[in-house]
């Protein structure tokens, strides 16, 4: 029934979302901040989490794969898939489900306590409009993009760490990255990265929005935003990978 | 002008007004009081559409306001402004852009007629050389004032005043209720002020309207209190050491 009732709650919030901007121009400013804040706040952390991905990747793979019978350059391919396919976007989608969520839904939910949300209601504003499709827009812009770098930063810390391991040669990890490689593995992670970037700016903008009361309110709500985005991001990894990519 | 006609408003099941009639004029300094719980912030937040009334009538100068769409109401909205008992400026902007805000949103003014309209609307309320302060750097004066020239921007019709004194001290309130008089006359603006604050009342209330327990409970002129013979109103006035 809660289920029902949260659904209902969140596709009123979605539909009074979708409107024309008031001006085009201030919308446009106002999603190139969001892109900003997410984007570049985010670079350091997303930098730092795929390097150690990749790098932990190989080592496990190659932990893995000691046998003669298993050509080296495997490594290479096997850390190219499980990086692409599944710990670029989904891991990091969670960590920015963390930074990215609890900011919006805190931001939000104090402009809701503060009376700030009013204050654009009074003046004639759409207040989720204003305030919530340009951070919607902007993650749908930025958050792909960093799932790319990701990508590669990932199989940079990978085919660093094998190098440094002496797991395997730089050639034979270059020789795995190019073997057999499907280019619907990139539009698949894309995909991914798309709809975990609206869950997580969607979901905590709701939570952020739903806010009732005062400071200890906000806090919650931002936990509430982390915590269901994260199950969001997980479900569609789920339901993504089920229908494109099983046979 | 703005008439209410046979307000009902509950939560669940408790009612919070019952058959609220009134009568807002322009050019005047309408009181809303009341003790705290009486249900007059419940009625500003209807009278400005932040809560969906259940029943009754809300007429902005005999065009409805209760039982129009989001869009229609959004239209009426954008001939009110409101200062806020937290002032709500938006702490991510300053004080420039804040009473900008409404301009740069609405209107088709250029930046240096926008400028030059946060110039005059801060002159207005006697702040000077704040316009590239934060709200957090402000004092609760301040900050009303800087609500106040944000409110009066677009040059409002209706200037609703939720506990304009609240968390000021004795001076202050003073300035700030000269200056909500000075405007309203100034613009002929129909403003409603919600307090508790009678010496706000006695000095600046044209009209007033006494709400208890979720009743428009007595409604005249200030001068008519004294005289009024409502017991309610009399010991609401008494405990405020009239």
């Amino acid at each position: 029934m809660r289920l029902i009732e949260f659904l209902g709650e969140y596709f009123l919030f979605l539909k009074s979302l979708f409107a024309r901007p008031e001006k085009f121009r201030i919308f446009i400013k106002q999603t190139f901040t969001e892109m900003y804040s997410i984007g570049v706040g985010s670079f350091s952390i997303v930098s730092l989490i795929s390097i150690f991905t990749g790098a932990v990747s190989t080592i496990q793979i190659g932990y893995q794969l000691v046998s003669g019978l298993v050509p080296e350059y495997l490594i290479g391919r096997i850390v190219r898939d499980s990086n692409i396919l599944e710990f670029s976007p989904t891991v990091t989608c969670l960590v920015l489900a963390g930074k990215v969520g609890s900011s919006i839904a805190s931001e939000i939910g104090t402009m809701k306590v503060t009376e700030q949300i009013d204050a654009l209601e009074i003046m004639g504003i759409n207040s989720t409009n204003y305030l919530v499709l340009p951070k919607i827009t902007a993650g749908l812009i930025t958050i792909p993009l960093l799932v790319i770098y990701a990508m590669f930063l990932s199989i940079l810390g990978g085919a660093i760490s094998g190098v440094v391991s002496e797991l395997i040669t730089i050639d034979a990890f270059v020789k795995g990255l190019r073997a057999d490689f499907i280019p619907f593995s990139v539009t698949f992670a894309l995909t991914k990265a798309t709809t975990f970037a609206f869950i997580i700016t969607s979901f905590s903008a709701f939570y952020g929005y739903k806010t009732q009361g005062g400071a200890l309110e906000v806090g919650q709500s931002s936990t509430k935003a982390v915590v269901f985005s994260c199950i969001g991001v997980i479900l569609f990894d789920y339901i993504l990978s089920e229908l494109m990519l099983s046979r | 002008m703005i008439t209410l006609s046979n307000i009902d408003k509950s939560f669940g099941d408790k009612q919070v007004l019952f058959d609220v009639s009134a009568h807002f004029e322009q050019g005047k300094c309408n009181f809303v009081i009341g003790a705290s719980g009486s249900g007059k912030s419940v009625l500003m937040k209807c009278m400005v559409g932040l809560i969906q009334v259940d029943k009754g009538k809300i007429e902005y100068e005999g065009r409805d306001f209760a039982h129009i769409d989001y869009e229609q109401k959004q239209l009426i909205r954008k001939e009110i402004g409101m200062l806020f008992q937290g002032t709500a400026l938006f702490d991510s902007l300053s004080v420039e852009d804040n009473i900008a805000f409404p301009l740069r949103m609405f209107t088709t003014m250029n930046e240096v007629e926008v400028i030059d309209r946060v110039n005059f609307c801060l002159k207005r309320v006697d702040l000077v050389n704040v316009n590239k302060l934060f709200p957090s750097s402000l004092s609760g004066g301040m900050k009303k004032r800087v609500g106040i020239a944000r409110a009066i921007a677009l040059n409002p019709k209706f200037l609703f005043c939720d506990e304009p004194n609240s968390g000021l001290d004795p001076l202050t309130s003073r300035l700030i209720d000269h200056l909500i008089q000075e405007i309203t006359y100034e613009y002929n603006i129909t403003t409603i002020i919600n307090t508790h604050d009678i010496k706000s009342l006695f000095e600046m209330g044209d009209n007033i309207i006494f709400i208890y327990k979720g009743r428009n409970w007595w409604e005249g002129e200030k001068s008519a209190i004294r005289h009024s013979g409502n017991e309610e109103l009399l010991s609401f006035m008494k405990a405020s050491e009239f």
